[in-house]
């Protein structure tokens, strides 16, 4: 027998209450595993759309913030739509001209550059439409080159990937222009495979909303974490066709007295007609220029133009998250903090309880030789025992619960909560917790210091 | 063996007066001796054994034990002595309830550090009468059995001097006899010294040395 074996079965003497007390330090570390993991989850979701793979995003004038949350996030009401030649002014090289070319119409200036093109060397502009739905999940029309070009995660080093099928096509014989994509989320819930088709809602949810036009499904993307999850990709050429979806207002930006006709080229020939250039509006435009530096110096002068505004993402994206995340996370950390007091006073109480009651054995361990720095050891040691097995049963509890929900978490995040995974936070608050506990015994272990053992002998 | 000089003690009251409780200028007992002591109740005969065993500090005086004094050390220097150099028999056995008759014993070893013995604590149990019941908890264990499981335990670390305050007091008169003759016997067998407290004559005729309180303590002497 030794003083562990005296504080273990001490502990055991007053089975309920130290099993209650111990199961109360676990509920509190539990809490304080599960508030961790609830902040991590954030932080890295936060991470993973941090960098959304372009500089800028050119739209309508209004809010930046809006802009951000409406093409980023899919958050928000759609705002005003800039017209189509806005998104050719940003195609590298000749690229205007040929975009031009495969498409037709009338447009102004037919043969120049577009006039950031020199800025645009090695980058990439991608035109997005917005607007419908599909059931509750927003509907972003778009070119193939989304998933081609964009990137996500903090450092932008993870490509879209397809957990079936492929990325769509703009036109092919088999579908023509109504290829579609979806968030893996979306697929879950919907119950979509490769193969399905569906028809999208027209600015709201519903299927008195719903246009003619089916688009097949022909790939699902692999879960990243990010909002591309929970949307549906659809080809920018189908969504043209839809009744509603074309230009509806006069393009102020681009007088039409100044437009000419433009034939398309023979190449495209073959393929049905499209949505003339004049006819067609974008929500947004992704820009990626050739370096940082060239998006700051293109974000002046587009924001002088009319009706059109140029907003950082990134930078939209740190201040919500600054403003939002940040807070949460503080609010976190005290919760924590408050979780980690009421644990060390529970066992504080506890222990302190059963003093009146032990006065009289540590009297007895006091007569039989026992020292009083010994008393306070085994009184200190039962503290440490219970903070140490309420610690281990919390951290299996708090990660067990995190393992049940991370199919959850990971349908709704990307992100993957093994039972292992463990913030760096846990690896100081759970020893500090145990230490608070242990800290408590210091009260009770003070108070076997002071026990009058001849008092104490005879009561 | 045992030696007592000159001992006070007194207790303050809540009026903040002093009450003197011993006043004892010489005391002695032998190695081996089993010694009775009898008095009136509140006469000091368990404050006197408290001061013995370091258990309540003197106001002066001198105790030794084998040749260590006691009674001038520090708190922890007073629990050594007591850990190495004595038993303590209470009244009301004072077992631990938690633990079994067999972790009972061992306690006290593990307190005097390098003295564990678990063989010794299973013989100690077998002389007692309760190899049987070495597992069981006080609860599920008559009084007399407890007290036995009291005496083993007191034995444990081989003392010098055994202490016993009233050890039958609180035992039905069958067992009475039985845990008198086992202390006595255990005693006898180690070469252990006996200071007992009773209030029994019946118990303190079998003893060759009996003290009444007052013969040793001029308190008690000048009160009668």
């Amino acid at each position: 027998m030794n003083i562990f074996h005296i504080a273990l079965k001490n502990l055991m003497q007053r089975g309920l209450a130290s099993l209650l007390t111990m199961f109360s330090m676990a509920l509190g570390v539990a809490l304080v595993v599960m508030v961790l993991s609830i902040g991590w989850v954030l932080t890295e979701s936060f991470s993973r759309n941090s960098n959304v793979g372009y500089n800028l995003l050119v739209g309508s004038k209004g809010g930046s913030l809006q802009l951000t949350l409406n093409t980023v996030f899919y958050l928000s009401s759609p705002i005003e739509v800039i017209p189509y030649e806005e998104y050719l002014e940003y195609l590298p090289g000749d690229g205007r001209q040929k975009e031009i070319g495969k498409i037709g119409g009338r447009i102004a200036e037919p043969e120049r550059k577009g006039s950031y093109s020199s800025y645009m060397g090695g980058g990439f502009a991608v035109p997005v439409c917005l607007g419908d739905y599909l059931d509750q999940y927003r509907v972003v029309a778009t070119k193939p080159d989304f998933f081609v070009n964009l990137r996500y995660g903090e450092a932008g080093q993870f490509e879209y990937s397809f957990k079936s099928g492929r990325n769509f096509e703009e036109y092919n014989e088999e579908n023509g222009y109504y290829e579609a994509v979806i968030g893996s989320q979306v697929a879950a819930t919907l119950g979509k495979q490769v193969g399905d088709t569906f028809k999208v809602a027209h600015n709201a949810p519903g299927k008195e909303n719903e246009h003619a036009e089916e688009f097949v499904i022909v790939g699902i993307l692999a879960s990243s974490g990010t909002p591309n999850d929970r949307a549906a990709f659809i080809n920018l050429e189908g969504f043209y066709f839809m009744e509603g979806h074309k230009r509806a207002f006069e393009d102020k930006l681009n007088p039409d007295e100044l437009k000419q006709d433009v034939e398309r080229n023979e190449e495209f020939a073959g393929q049905p007609p499209r949505v003339p250039l004049e006819k067609r509006d974008l929500t947004a435009v992704l820009v990626k220029p050739a370096s940082g530096r060239f998006a700051m110096l293109m974000e002046k002068p587009i924001n002088k133009r009319p009706n059109v505004q140029a907003a950082s993402p990134m930078e939209e994206i740190g201040n919500l998250f600054a403003n939002i995340v940040n807070p949460v996370k503080y609010a976190l950390l005290a919760l924590t903090t408050v979780i980690c007091a009421v644990s060390g006073v529970s066992i504080l109480v506890s222990i302190y309880n059963s003093m009146n009651e032990r006065k009289r054995d540590i009297a007895v361990m006091r007569a039989l030789g026992a020292r009083r720095e010994m008393v306070v050891f085994i009184i200190l040691l039962e503290a440490t025992l219970i903070a140490c097995c309420g610690g281990f049963l919390g951290w299996f509890i708090g990660h067990g619960v995190g393992a049940v929900f991370s199919p959850l978490v990971e349908a709704r995040t990307g992100i993957q909560i093994g039972f292992f995974t463990m913030t760096i936070y846990e690896g100081l608050i759970i020893p500090a917790l145990i230490l608070v506990a242990i800290l408590a015994g210091v009260i009770p272990a003070f108070v076997a210091y002071r026990t009058d053992v001849s008092k104490n002998l005879t009561s | 063996m045992l030696n007592l000089a000159d001992v006070i003690k007194s207790f303050r009251l809540p009026d903040k007066t002093n009450l003197k409780i011993l006043d004892v200028p010489k005391f002695v007992v032998d190695e081996g001796e089993q010694v009775v002591l009898i008095g009136e109740s509140g006469g000091g005969k368990t404050t006197l054994l408290n001061c013995i065993a370091g258990i309540t500090k003197v106001d002066s005086g001198f105790i030794s034990i084998d040749g260590v004094p006691i009674a001038g050390r520090s708190e922890t220097g007073r629990d050594k002595v007591r850990a190495s150099k004595y038993g303590y028999v209470f009244q009301t056995f004072n077992l631990l309830p938690g633990f079994t008759a067999l972790e009972n014993v061992r306690l006290g070893m593990t307190f005097a550090a390098g003295r564990h013995n678990l063989a010794r604590a299973k013989e100690l149990l077998d002389r007692v009468g309760l190899s049987d019941r070495i597992h069981h908890k006080p609860a599920a264990l008559s009084v007399g059995q407890q007290q036995r499981v009291a005496v083993a335990r007191a034995l444990a670390n081989r003392p010098r001097l055994l202490l016993a305050d009233e050890p039958t007091a609180n035992i039905d008169p069958a067992n009475q006899q039985m845990i008198i003759d086992l202390i006595r016997n255990c005693c006898e067998q180690e070469n252990i010294a006996m200071l007992m407290v009773t209030h029994s004559m019946q118990i303190a005729e079998q003893f060759e040395r009996v003290e009444r309180l007052e013969d040793i303590n001029r308190v008690v002497a000048s009160k009668s």
